[in-house]
């Protein structure tokens, strides 16, 4: 029999936005007064779905909206979503940070949360001390933690820099020592934010191996996460969070191909549509068509191994633009930057002015792509300072085969390594 | 499967029972309230130079200049006492007071940063303070002894008595005290910032409405009331009694200070665990 160690219940967290301070005791007067009339809350009826681009009539929204799950014992459950889509309000529940509006969350064992690496590091300490206070915060006892004391020095690689106060710590260093106190913690439920984010390759394949090791101990991990290769190669299942509700949960490499093809239905016209996901983005402008097309102008979404090929783009303007420039960026289906594309003259990058109006844009590549799947992400950008006029991430995918473009140019090997064939010039003396 | 019947041992609710406090759990994390005490202590004196001298200091300044303004200036009585060793007396159990009070008020506020990413009991924060004022108080209190001795064998103006078994408790009562202020403070206070301003000067005018730089027996009959509503008021007048020999040792007042405390304390630990559960959203 499967062994649910946690279980989320109908869970739903309600936020008031804006300021607080105006309204707000009025608001608590109404609600002791319902309350008092053995009523409901009158603010719980009221509240919009979490979705930040729309901007509701309600003083309340719901960041989270009935979400139930359940893990079973030495699962590895990872958690993915668009920013806001209410994934860290989630862990703030299940670690206890803050309550959920309505329903309930039952576990099993001790949760720890690592929703943040070296809470309550004080920086006049020295690593030494903080390893112990860090530690204590976390849920372990001073015998405990003096047991592992020597793994977590080793495991962290700042033996040296000991009895020396954090604040003298480089960010790494901090981030190292403060992973290493967490992996150590031997909780039955683990919780972990998008730690990895910080530190280099090495430290970060250390620290999802030791995750792995953790699950393979019998407990279970719930990890959220941007980085889908880091989710994929870890979470055997995931949950896919959209605007406070559940869209999809499953195998893993399920969910994360559903989660890109969100964004698929572009391929087919190259609309991309005013509702499209824009994190960020100044609204003078927007990206309206993208398109891959061939040399002979005929639209594609896969291409034959070295086949040549240009991007159509048409962006509308709104307010007229000064010195902007407008860049490609090619990515791995996983969210991993391959490679920035800007026009560039023989000195410095081009900067644009765009009149108001429809801009159609054409641009060609010299680049050879080895066979695998790749996604583009626009950005439109002023030049001088970054600022991000409109920004729309994995908006279009392709498929490069291993069927060569030119015929006998097939590409040869069964594994793929790497992204791209650059060309060189080998000379043997 | 049937989850009403498994056991659970954790349950995440929207609210729960008034009483559940949790109140097992801080011994769970007790190890946790000592490592705070020491990083308070440690982190205070780093970069100092004088360091811990500085417990020192603050007491002796205070008591020569209340000496200076109200003993010689005002000209308040000091009930034939000596006035440095009188004033000491009062400001070093009033020090423990209103430093536990004052720094308790802002648990929440000032633990925001942590308190939103890890779960521990709360409550372990304040209790932290309680202990290094507590401390605090030890060394302070020393001082006190050492000029209590050297006018007990010079002057023969002090009459110790056996009230002195009570002080332990004393300091535990108006530890509990400024605890029980403090937490209730710093519950209101995540959603309404107004009660920070109130606490500074709020302690200021309480410390005149206790008998530290005046004898409870020049208070006007009239206002005497007023004055022992306080409940500082007897735990300091009996402290005072205890080691002076003055003053009023009176077992009904000691028992409205006690009772007010366990009252209040027990509101405090009410409201502040019930705020501790989602200040996070208010703060």
């Amino acid at each position: 029999m499967s062994n649910i160690v946690l279980k989320a219940e109908n869970i739903s967290k309600q936020y008031r936005l804006g300021q607080l301070g105006t309204g707000t005791i009025s608001h608590d007067l109404n609600r002791a007064w319902a309350k008092l009339r053995g009523k409901e809350d009158p603010y719980l009826k009221v509240g919009d779905a979490n979705d930040r681009s729309k901007s509701g009539g309600s003083d309340y929204v719901w960041s989270l909206k009935d979400i139930n799950f359940e893990v079973k014992q030495g699962e590895v459950l990872g958690i993915i979503g668009k920013n806001g889509a209410g994934k860290s309000t989630l862990l703030k529940i299940l670690s206890q940070v803050t309550t959920p509006t309505t329903g309930k969350v039952m576990a099993k064992g001790r949760i720890a949360s690592l929703l943040e690496v070296g809470t309550g590091f004080h920086p006049d300490l020295s690593g030494r001390e903080n390893i112990f206070l860090n530690g204590a915060i976390l849920g372990m006892s001073k015998s405990e933690i003096k047991s592992k004391l020597d793994e977590i020095i080793e495991f962290s690689g700042v033996a040296k820099y000991l009895d020396t106060p954090v604040k003298r710590y480089s960010s790494g260093m901090t981030v190292r020592l403060g992973f290493a106190i967490a992996a150590h913690l031997e909780p039955e439920i683990l919780i972990v934010d998008e730690v990895l984010a910080v530190g280099d390759q090495e430290f970060q394949d250390k620290c999802i191996g030791k995750m792995k090791n953790v699950s393979n101990s019998g407990r279970t991990v719930l990890f959220v996460s941007h980085n889908l290769g880091a989710v994929q190669n870890l979470c055997g299942t995931c949950l896919y969070l959209k605007n406070g509700k559940i869209l999809e949960s499953g195998i893993t490499s399920k969910v994360i191909e559903s989660y890109l093809g969100e964004n698929r239905n572009v391929q087919l016209t190259g609309e991309i549509p005013n509702d499209f996901h824009r994190q960020y983005g100044t609204k003078e402008a927007y990206f309206r068509k993208i398109l891959i097309k061939d040399l002979q102008n005929n639209t594609i979404d896969r291409l034959a191994f070295s086949q040549p090929f240009k991007i159509v783009l048409e962006v509308e303007v709104l307010k007229e633009l000064k010195n902007v420039m407008i860049n490609i960026n090619l990515g791995t289906t996983l969210g991993q930057p391959i490679l920035y594309a800007v026009e560039k003259e023989k000195i410095g990058y081009v900067s644009k002015d765009l009149p108001l109006g429809k801009h159609k844009i054409e641009v060609t590549f010299d680049l050879k792509l080895l066979p695998g799947n790749y996604s583009f992400t626009l950005g439109l950008n002023y030049l001088a300072n970054g600022t991000t006029i409109d920004w729309v991430e994995n908006v279009c995918f392709i498929a490069v085969d291993k069927i060569g473009y030119n015929k006998n140019e097939n590409y040869p090997w069964d594994s793929v390594h790497g992204y791209i064939e650059p060309e060189t010039k080998w000379i043997y003396k | 499967m049937n989850t009403e019947s498994e056991n659970w041992d954790l349950i995440i609710e929207p609210k729960s029972k008034w009483y559940d406090l949790r109140l097992g759990e801080i011994i769970r994390y007790k190890d946790l309230m000592f490592l705070f005490v020491r990083r308070d202590f440690v982190a205070l004196y780093k970069q100092t130079i004088l360091g811990p001298l500085w417990f020192f200091i603050q007491p002796i300044i205070t008591s020569i200049t209340f000496t200076v303004i109200f003993g010689n200036l005002a000209k308040i009585s000091t009930d034939g006492l000596p006035q440095v060793l009188f004033y000491m007396c009062g400001i070093t159990l009033w020090t423990y007071f209103s430093d536990t009070l004052t720094k308790t008020s802002d648990t929440f506020t000032a633990n925001a940063n942590i308190f939103g990413k890890v779960y521990f009991p709360r409550l372990i924060v304040p209790l932290s303070v309680v202990i290094s004022n507590l401390i605090k108080l030890g060394v302070q209190f020393s001082l006190f002894i050492l000029l209590w001795v050297y006018y007990l064998i010079t002057t023969n103006s002090l009459h110790p008595n056996a009230a002195l078994i009570l002080v332990p408790f004393l300091v535990l009562l108006i530890g509990f005290l400024g605890l029980a202020f403090g937490i209730i403070i710093s519950s209101l206070t995540t959603k309404y910032r107004d009660l920070k301003f109130l606490v500074v000067f709020g302690v200021q005018l309480m410390m005149y409405a206790s008998p530290i730089v005046y004898p409870l027996s020049i208070v006007p009959v009239k206002y005497k009331w007023l004055i022992l509503a306080n409940p500082v008021t007897s735990i300091i007048e009996t402290f005072k009694y205890a080691f002076l020999g003055v003053g009023e040792f009176n077992w009904m007042h000691l028992g409205y200070s006690f009772g007010f405390t366990v009252i209040l304390f027990v509101l405090g630990l009410i409201i502040f665990h019930r705020v501790e559960k989602s200040f996070m959203d208010t703060v």
